[in-house]
């Protein structure tokens, strides 16, 4: 109103097509900003973030026995492995491994080796844990579903499972007490 | 009319197979619209929004809840507490409901004033009656979800409504309940049925338009459209207006459940259900008070069911009630003014069915419902024999396009 109206077209066009974007942008904002929480609330809640950490006592877990412990709804192995486990998995060559990783690199105390007993390749349980369990060619565990083969340190050496079996983060709160999460 | 063009190609191909383009481009971007309406048509596209708002937030809340007598309160409480955003998404269905009934009572009164329901869109009212009571139905059972004290009182005292039944009475409740009271298979069924409700009023909902589209809308003036001078095609004009509209009424919404989202709920639903003590004041949602009222005004068991669903069997054959030709309260004076007593009634009787069964209030309370059913009974059938209707104007577009002195001479004309 304030200049002389101008009778070309295409000025008046461009007027309305800044409006139109700029509705359907702020549209789009809004309708975004609606759909955030109806998909954010697929998410952990606070209460089961809450549960994410479990303390473990290992004061009566002796050498060469396994315990499973539930950690966020799946099965978290712990180890006390014996002299002769901790040298082999100390020892090997892992160059030639597909997922190379030091031992020292896995354990925060070598006596105990913490994982997360769900295969790497499509989440099945790895057996292992019972002293009847099929162990693997490499003694610690092996995965029945598709066939994967881990050492003592929980590595991937045979199998289709692409990585190590995960360590989860965990604490020793004291020489025997854990806190894994 | 042209076949329209869509430029695009995958949408012309489809459009050649399954012509759901056109059909759509039809029904929401030509289809020819009064162009009179004011904004008590926006309430119809208000109410859809509504629905679908609560589809979308009833199913995510399902996602959350548990329908367990031991678990239900809680798994209300932990979607308010721990879930992402679950005060939002909770508020959003809980004050939705009470919204989607403040939209669809003006939805409805607009069709009292405006004669909607008159020939030919009987059929169309009648569905829509039927959104209602389904509506009803399914925020009924929605309340007793959460399982606090009013939902599990509100449960057992409409469910005993149908023990005023004679003789099968009591046996249809006990069935209702799946038990001898309010329990864990009253819960799971109402939860069951509170699900899938919504799905049929959206068919409903699916009929309701097709009937609407038929004839199109009615206007203000209430008479027929006479050709295309009268219409404007609906997009961009009403898409623009039912969207503002959408703005306003998002902005009241918001207001509410952002800042008061408890203000049209009751304190004592967020304690647990207790079948060994009932509240001192049980009320149902405030949307139900009307029909509470006039349950509570009738003294005796039966009757006073009768007369509740009754105020609503009165709307399904009010089109043929109502026997004056002229639609618009426009040109009905007499019939204009008692629209109002009716909406004062209907206020009043909401009114007293949130307060004590005692002294005052009851009379009150008989006084309103024989006025709601005077009105519908006697006052519509007899009223068009008594009074006498302003002319009505040729068409839509004269007392637009000249005055309207002209158009009535033309319309007394015309009405031989
Ligand atoms: C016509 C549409 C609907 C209406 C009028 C309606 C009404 C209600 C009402 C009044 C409540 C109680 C609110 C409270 O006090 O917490 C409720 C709760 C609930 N509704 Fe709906 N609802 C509708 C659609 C749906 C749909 C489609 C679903 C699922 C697909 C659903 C799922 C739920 C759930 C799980 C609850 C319990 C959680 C809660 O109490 O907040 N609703 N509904
Ligand atoms: S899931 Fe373990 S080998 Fe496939």
């Amino acid at each position: 109103m304030s200049k002389k109206s101008n009778p070309i077209n295409e000025k008046d066009d461009s007027k309305r097509d800044f409006l139109v974007v700029s509705t359907y942008a702020l549209a789009g904002v809004g309708a975004a900003s609606f759909v955030w929480p109806l998909i954010d609330q697929m998410n952990p809640a606070a209460d089961t973030l809450a549960l994410a950490s479990t303390e473990i006592d290992l004061s009566s877990l002796e050498e060469g026995q396994s315990i499973t412990v539930k950690w966020r709804g799946k099965p978290v192995f712990v180890r006390h492995r014996t002299p002769d486990e901790i040298k082999q998995a100390k020892e090997v060559l892992i160059d030639d491994m597909r997922d190379p990783q030091a031992d020292a690199d896995r354990v925060a105390n070598e006596k105990y080796i913490v994982l997360v007993g769900v295969c790497t390749h499509l989440g099945c349980v790895p057996l292992g844990q019972k002293t009847g369990d099929i162990k693997g060619q490499y003694g610690g565990w092996f995965c029945p579903c598709h066939g994967s083969h881990y050492d003592h340190s929980g590595r991937i050496r045979k199998g289709p499972a692409p990585t190590n079996l995960e360590v989860p983060s965990y604490k020793f709160l004291s020489d025997t007490l854990i806190r894994i999460g | 009319m042209s076949k329209p063009k869509f430029k695009n190609p995958v949408v012309k191909w489809i459009d050649y197979r399954l012509p759901i383009f056109t059909f759509m481009d039809h029904e929401l971007n030509h289809y020819p619209t009064p162009k009179n309406l004011n904004y008590f048509w926006n309430f119809g596209s208000l109410a859809g929004i509504a629905l679908v708002t609560m589809i979308i937030t009833g199913i995510v809340l399902s996602m959350n809840y548990t329908a367990h007598v031991d678990y239900a309160f809680d798994s209300v409480e932990r979607i308010m507490r721990d879930v992402n955003h679950g005060w939002l998404i909770r508020y959003i269905h809980m004050n939705g409901a009470s919204f989607f009934f403040i939209v669809v009572f003006i939805h409805i009164f607009r069709g009292l004033y405006y004669g909607s329901y008159k020939a030919p869109r009987e059929l169309l009212w009648i569905l829509g009656v039927l959104i209602l009571l389904l509506m009803m139905a399914t925020a009924f059972m929605g309340y007793v979800l959460p399982w606090g004290q009013m939902s599990f009182w509100g449960a057992t005292v409409i469910t005993n409504l149908f023990s005023a039944i004679p003789v099968v009475g009591e046996s249809i409740v006990t069935w209702l309940w799946g038990g001898f009271s309010v329990d864990n298979s009253t819960l799971n069924r109402f939860f069951s049925l509170h699900f899938v409700l919504p799905f049929v009023i959206v068919g409903v909902v699916i009929l309701h338009l097709i009937a609407l589209h038929r004839f199109g809308s009615n206007n203000p003036i209430g008479i027929d459209v006479k050709g295309t001078q009268d219409t404007i095609p609906f997009s961009p004009y009403y898409t623009i207006k039912d969207l503002f509209g959408l703005g306003v009424f998002l902005t009241f919404f918001a207001a509410a459940v952002f800042f008061f989202p408890n203000f049209m709920g009751h304190p004592d639903n967020y304690i647990e259900a207790n079948p060994m003590v009932t509240p001192a004041h049980i009320v149902p949602e405030w949307y139900f008070l009307p029909f509470y009222a006039i349950l509570r005004a009738i003294p005796d068991k039966l009757g006073g069911v009768l007369f509740m669903f009754g105020a609503i069997a009165v709307l399904f054959i009010l089109p043929w009630l109502d026997r004056s030709p002229v639609r618009s309260s426009q040109f009905r004076p007499i019939f204009k003014i008692f629209f109002w007593v009716l909406v004062a009634d209907c206020i009043l009787l909401g009114y007293l069915g949130a307060m004590p069964a005692e002294g005052i209030y009851v009379i009150l309370s008989r006084i309103a419902t024989a006025y709601y059913f005077f009105h519908f009974l006697v006052l519509f059938p007899l009223l068009p024999y008594i009074e006498k209707t302003k002319p009505l104007p040729i068409s839509i577009s004269e007392p637009v396009l000249s005055g309207a002195a002209t158009a009535s001479a033309f319309a007394t004309r015309e009405k031989k």
